[in-house]
């Protein structure tokens, strides 16, 4: 307190300004880079994604105005009735089902819809109800992408605080665990994608073979990457597996911030095993638990590693996510200003979804 | 409502033994005091009655049962923390009716029991309140009220008062006492401030390095500490100790030589002391006079003189290296730097042989008061 007080008496101005000369000077590394790699880039990308340009193109870029957000999300929807013959009866196919006109002719002849490609349809009664986007792989990323946070986020923290819970107490050797399960986040993400496509083989793969062998052959083969239905949960199986190691950590520091004295207290109340995890300490990791939730969803937001290396987005686009999407319009295909529209609006959505989450939290916190 | 009672009780962590043993005897509606200075084992020792920690042997027996193998939530006893281990997001009628809540007691029998203890400790306004909104000596009522919500049969308190303020600590010493004299149930108090073990206890134990030195009410432990351990323990300021030795034996006398060559006669159980013998003669401050008119009169050196108005403390050396403190009522003449004359009285000297065991007379209150106005005061 000292210090503080003696500075109080200096006239502000002698004072202030040699310390703000080294604020300044202390963070222009760190801000350099900020603006260089973050904010600058960020700029840019929104400034092309009002333009036509490519990577590389002998063209003059020019601006397009909102056409790249409306390719983006344009999404429309159609009812067909089903083809019938003069006499008004239905047409039916080789298989006997009802048959439908062609969608491809439908949009082709107007020239409103020619931009339109099938996202998704279904029939329902005599009818069949289409949904229609401009860029339909985008909307199935943008779902695929929201799937995968949905599954990773509580089956990350869950697994990141179970393991926080079973090495968080004095026992000889304990370091040893806490860095096996550290190991994973210190692997480059890439090697691991490797490995884990090798475990997830379908014939060859480990997960397969414990797979028949515990079943006795019920279960099984799997085709894990292969096939749609289980090719995004085990990419986040093995995601949640990879990265949970840090979260451990986190919650290991949360576990360690709550007094001994209160688990104490509740064995004295007379509280079991789950009443001391639910009365003490679910309620103590409160604003660790906040932390890590918001940062993982974040995080599980920019899958795109696993994906490239072990699906490439497939199988039929099952496993594409929004970042594997603006990669591979904004570089593999060189429509960079398109893929700059998808940053943008990927980033709105990400800040909207942390202040959502922020606001929930705090809510909670408050009654 | 509940006797307890130790049996050879000994904790080991590891290799390491920290409590030798302890046997103790309790009874039911006792408040005791357990102190003792630092690292005697004193929570220890709490903490396995409260079954918080592991008995490595002995028995513990609550209300004639044993309960040494028993987990703590069914021994009975609930604890009052130092740190007071509310829980930060319950509320305090929530804290105080989370052990009923636990016990499966029914909502409506656990707000009245809440509101009952809250009625006691002046709560009423604060049950809605988190235990961040409270002041230190709210949240320590608080952890009280949680334990005496729980009815046990033996509270007990592990330095409940250390984090607070000094006026704040004498409030709630009277507020536990006051507590103990309704509720009358057995009550164990672990503390190493000895004003909170004199005022509070019926009895008190005195522990040092994991071993019972002396069992017993304040005054018996003030008036004939079993040794000289406890005998600088209790009271304060402490009890001063001159070295003397031993010229003579007879049957309930002893000759003693003091360092500055003084030779008197000293009444004591001569069983076990023999001519050559150092002994340790302890004198409380409260008992030395500032001048020449008691018995024994020795000349010392003073040092410093704190005048507190109601009383003074004199410290000075005495024979050189033996530091000596007087406690004089009121005001004192004595100057810093003096060279001076200060006198006792023979009854109130203790005598430790060499081991440090009283081999002095029992005193008893009531006696020494009598001898007191016999004697010639200072005039
Ligand atoms: N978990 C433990 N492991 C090893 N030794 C311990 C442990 N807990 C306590 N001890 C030792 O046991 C002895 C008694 O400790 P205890 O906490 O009972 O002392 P205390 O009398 O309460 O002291 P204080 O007045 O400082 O609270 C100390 O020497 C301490 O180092
Ligand atoms: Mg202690």
């Amino acid at each position: 307190m000292e210090p503080k007080s003696v500075t109080r008496l200096q006239p502000d101005i002698q004072e202030q300004k040699p310390r703000r000369r080294y604020v300044f000077l202390m963070s222009t590394p760190a801000l350099l880079g900020l603006f260089m790699f973050l904010v600058i880039p960020f700029f840019m990308a929104v400034g092309m994604s009002f333009t036509d340009q490519r990577l590389l193109s002998p063209n003059e870029t020019s601006w397009v105005g909102l056409r790249n957000y409306d390719r983006l999300l344009n999404v429309s929807g159609m009812v067909q009735e089903p083809v019938r013959d003069e006499a008004g009866q239905l047409v039916l196919d080789g298989d006997g089902q009802v048959e439908y006109p062609r969608l491809r002719t439908l949009l082709r002849s107007d020239p409103a819809m020619a931009d339109y490609k099938l996202f998704s349809s279904w029939d329902l009664g005599e009818k069949r109800y289409i949904v229609l986007a401009k860029d339909p792989h985008f909307i199935q990323s943008f779902i695929n992408t929201l799937l995968f946070v949905l599954l990773v986020v509580p089956l990350q923290c869950g697994l990141a605080l179970a393991l926080a819970l079973l090495i968080n107490r004095q026992l000889r050797g304990i370091f040893l665990y806490r860095t096996v399960f550290f190991s994973p986040v210190v692997t480059s993400i890439v090697v691991v994608s490797i490995v884990w496509s090798f475990l997830y083989h379908k014939d060859l793969g480990l997960f397969n073979h414990y797979l028949q062998a515990m079943s006795f052959g019920l279960i099984g083969p799997i085709d894990w990457l292969g096939d749609p239905a289980w090719s995004m949960p085990s990419i986040v199986i093995m995601s949640a597996w990879q990265a949970a190691g840090v979260q451990m950590l986190i919650f290991l520091a949360g576990l360690q911030g709550i007094s001994p004295d209160l688990y104490e207290a509740a064995d004295l109340d007379g509280a079991g095993p789950w009443s001391k995890f639910w009365h003490i300490t679910l309620p103590g990791l409160r604003n660790t638990v906040v932390f890590v939730v918001i940062s993982t969803t974040i995080q599980a937001f920019g899958l795109f590693t696993q994906v490239d290396v072990m699906t490439q987005g497939g199988p039929q686009g099952s496993t594409s996510t929004v970042m594997y999407h603006a990669v591979t319009k904004g570089f593999r295909e060189q429509d960079i200003a398109y893929g700059s529209a998808i940053s943008v609006i990927f980033f709105l959505v990400i800040l909207g979804i942390a202040l959502f989450q922020k606001r929930l939290f705090d809510s909670k916190g408050d009654k | 409502m509940a006797d307890l009672k130790l049996t050879q009780v000994i904790k080991r962590f590891g290799d390491l033994e920290t409590i030798h043993g302890i046997d103790l005897d309790i009874k039911d509606g006792e408040f005791v005091v357990f102190v003792g200075p630092s690292g005697c084992g004193k929570s220890t020792l709490l903490r396995m009655i409260a079954g918080l920690e592991e008995i490595t042997d002995g028995d513990i027996h609550i209300d004639n049962e044993c309960v040494t193998r028993v987990p703590a939530s069914k021994r009975g006893v609930a604890m009052v923390f130092q740190s007071y281990a509310l829980y930060p997001h319950m509320t305090v009628r929530e804290n105080m009716g989370f052990g009923l809540k636990m016990a499966k007691v029914s909502k409506h029998e656990i707000t009245r029991r809440v509101d009952e203890a809250a009625q006691i400790l002046q709560l009423g306004p604060l049950l809605d309140r988190k235990p961040k909104a409270l002041s230190g000596g709210q949240r320590q009522r608080v952890a009280i009220g949680r334990t005496i919500v729980r009815n046990p049969k033996v509270f007990l308190f592990d330095e409940p008062l250390s984090n607070l303020d000094a006026e704040l600590r004498v409030k709630m010493r009277v507020e536990i006492a006051k507590l103990h004299g309704e509720l009358r149930n057995t009550m164990i108090y672990v503390t190493h401030d000895q004003t909170e073990a004199m005022t509070l206890a019926d009895k008190i134990v005195v522990l040092r390095s994991g071993n019972v030195e002396q069992v017993g009410s304040p005054l018996e432990l003030y008036l004939n500490p079993a040794n000289d351990f406890v005998a600088g323990f209790i009271g304060s300021p402490q009890m001063n100790f001159i070295n003397c030795e031993v010229l003579a034996v007879t049957a309930d006398m002893l000759r003693l030589r003091f360092p500055c060559g003084l030779e008197t006669d000293m009444p004591a159980m001569t069983a076990n002391v023999k001519a050559g013998d150092n002994l340790k003669l302890g004198i409380r401050p409260e008992h030395v006079l500032e001048d020449a008119s008691g018995e024994l009169v020795i000349c010392v050196d003073v040092d410093v003189v704190e005048h507190l108005g109601g009383s003074t403390f004199v410290y000075a050396d005495y024979a050189g290296d033996i530091s000596m403190t007087l406690q004089v009522g009121g005001l004192s003449d004595i100057n810093g730097k003096d060279k001076r004359e200060i006198s006792f009285n023979r009854h109130y000297c203790h005598l430790f042989n060499e081991a440090g065991k009283s081999i002095g007379l029992r005193k008893d209150a009531l006696e020494l008061k009598a001898a007191e106005k016999m004697l010639p005061m200072a005039g």
